[in-house]
């Protein structure tokens, strides 16, 4: 992917994000990350049915790659199962830590694939992965 | 104007733009050496005066304290008390002294624009004992006024708690009058002076402050130490809220306890004594410069800032009209932290976020703001690359990205 190609995507889901404003209805599960080294700050909220993210929908306030990555991630993560889900971020962790990958499920997130030339920020590419974890979690523990 | 040698600080040889000086300040060469020399020369304990480097130590420490008395006018040498910050100072003040000074019902008086240290000592202590934290509406400036603060005392309001310089919107509060109003209502004037102290001369004793809180390396000074001004009458009443070596007389099995008398008593284990020295070389050396030519230098400075970045459309401006060399500021339509790394990019260091004062979101309606910070080393020039920077703005996304 050439450098202007991920410019690209970022800006144009830092500008307009899939899915920003939250629904806060009833089946959606919601958490929040403050990004400890920074001020970013999202919510994330996913409506997960029989073991698929039915849908999800974001909100807060970020800088441009927190912004286009949780954007990007939602609108990937829509209609896979929670293991798919866990695949995925599996892989983008690995992306953004130099360790083998596949390039062809994370589409997209290859925008991030030099994050790690800027150490101070792979914290913002890594928000919504750190948000939806959480949210895994709780389903997990819930039930 | 340029009122300092800047080969005086070392850092700056590596090109960068430094403004951040609300968060830490550089420090100069004289500072780094006055520690390692006590690290080199005279490394010992204080107050253990069997052997000659320890009387050295000793003499050094205690010499700085005297230079603090000085540097900020206070009465005696025995009012200054040597913390790890104005953090530590506020939370000794607060759980120390106010814990038994205030009784249920009393008020205490905040505004929204203060430091998360002036803040939440005082709501833990809300949470322990039943008083009333209340905060005294700011201007549309987001600036104390003193009919704001008349309007706020009741006669249940025992403490004003605020800052000299507040360190985003950066408004000089009228401390003189503010103390006059304070006393004559009985009420106990604490002023935050972590911003102010570094920037402008200070005086306790002419405005009549009963505690005065500050950091070390907000002044050219290293890290880890801190002043905490206080009354005679007041430290007297104040307990330690730490214990341990250097600061009792002597104690039983029993629980018989006996502890030494101010300000050592509120000094708990080794104390941080190169710090201290460094601290006060950074007093010598700000002292030599005068505090006075340093407020004037900065006040300048700020205007010059912001006489440039007026012309530029793209930037929001929040604070211009303050009197001390804080500037918060946006560009249009960019989020503060993609500011920041943008001009990261061109060596200028600038802090995005909501610089610990959270609570301020709910008066100007912006949670997150570029915030420059002046001292004394910064120059004209060095304002000209900023504007120049923010002026060619429109390829900040191809720059960051």
């Amino acid at each position: 992917m050439d450098s202007e190609l991920k410019r690209e995507i970022i800006l144009d889901n830092y500008n307009s994000p899939f899915h920003k404003g939250l629904k806060n209805e009833k089946g959606y599960i919601k958490a929040n990350t403050n990004n400890e080294s920074c001020i970013d700050n999202i919510d994330i909220e996913l409506k997960i049915e029989n073991g698929k993210v039915v849908d999800a929908t974001f909100d807060g306030e970020a800088c441009a790659i927190s912004t286009s990555a949780t954007s990007i991630f939602l609108r990937k993560i829509i209609g896979k199962s929670v293991l798919e889900v866990k695949e995925l971020i599996k892989n983008y962790e690995n992306l953004i830590d130099e360790k083998p990958y596949d390039e062809e499920l994370l589409g997209e997130l290859m925008a991030y694939d030099t994050i790690y030339m800027q150490p101070n920020r792979k914290h913002c590419a890594l928000l919504p992965v750190d948000t939806i974890n959480k949210i895994l979690k709780e389903v997990e523990s819930g039930d | 104007m340029i009122i300092i040698n800047r080969e005086d600080f070392p850092i700056l040889n590596n090109d960068i733009i430094y403004f951040d000086n609300g968060a830490t300040t550089l420090k100069p060469k004289c500072v780094i050496e006055a520690m390692n020399d006590y690290y080199y020369k005279y490394c010992a304990n204080i107050h253990r005066g069997d052997y000659k480097i320890s009387l050295e130590a000793s003499n050094a420490y205690e010499e700085v304290r005297n230079k603090v008395k000085n540097f900020i006018n206070a009465k005696s040498s025995n009012e200054i008390v040597f913390t790890s910050g104005s953090t530590d100072s506020l939370n000794k003040i607060v759980f120390g002294f106010m814990m038994n000074y205030l009784n249920e019902g009393d008020e205490v008086l905040l505004t929204k624009s203060e430091h998360a240290s002036n803040v939440l000592p005082w709501l833990e202590l809300a949470k322990i004992k039943n008083i009333k934290i209340k905060y005294i509406p700011l201007n549309d400036n987001h600036e104390l006024t003193i009919k704001a603060l008349n309007d706020t005392i009741t006669d249940k309001t025992k403490v004003i708690s605020i800052a000299h310089i507040t360190n985003v919107v950066g408004d000089v509060r009228n401390i003189n009058l503010i103390s006059k109003i304070a006393h004559q209502h009985n009420i106990i004037l604490v002023v935050d002076g972590a911003q102010s102290v570094p920037h402008m001369k200070t005086d306790v004793t002419l405005d009549d402050i009963d505690f005065l809180t500050f950091s070390g390396h907000k002044m050219l000074g290293p890290t880890g130490v801190g002043v905490l001004y206080g009354k005679t009458k007041y430290l007297e009443k104040m307990v330690p809220i730490e214990f341990g070596g250097g600061m009792n007389q002597y104690f039983e099995v029993d629980g018989k306890v006996e502890y030494k008398s101010i300000p050592t008593k509120f000094e708990a284990g080794t104390p941080p004594i190169a710090e201290v020295i460094g601290l006060g070389a950074a007093i010598d050396y700000l002292q030599t410069i005068g505090m006075e030519k340093i407020y004037n230098y900065e006040k300048e400075l700020k205007k010059y800032l912001v006489s440039k970045l007026e012309k530029n459309p793209k930037v929001i401006l929040y604070n211009k009209s303050t009197d001390s060399g804080v500037l918060a500021f946006n560009l249009e339509g960019i989020f503060s932290q993609d500011t920041a790394i943008y001009l990261d990019h061109y060596n200028i260091c600038v802090r995005a976020g909501n610089h610990c004062a959270k609570i301020l979101k709910d008066e100007i309606n912006i949670k997150n703001t570029c915030r420059i910070s002046l001292y004394f080393y910064n120059t004209k020039e060095e304002i000209d690359k900023l504007v120049e920077v923010l002026e060619k703005s429109d390829d900040l996304f191809k720059v960051i990205l």
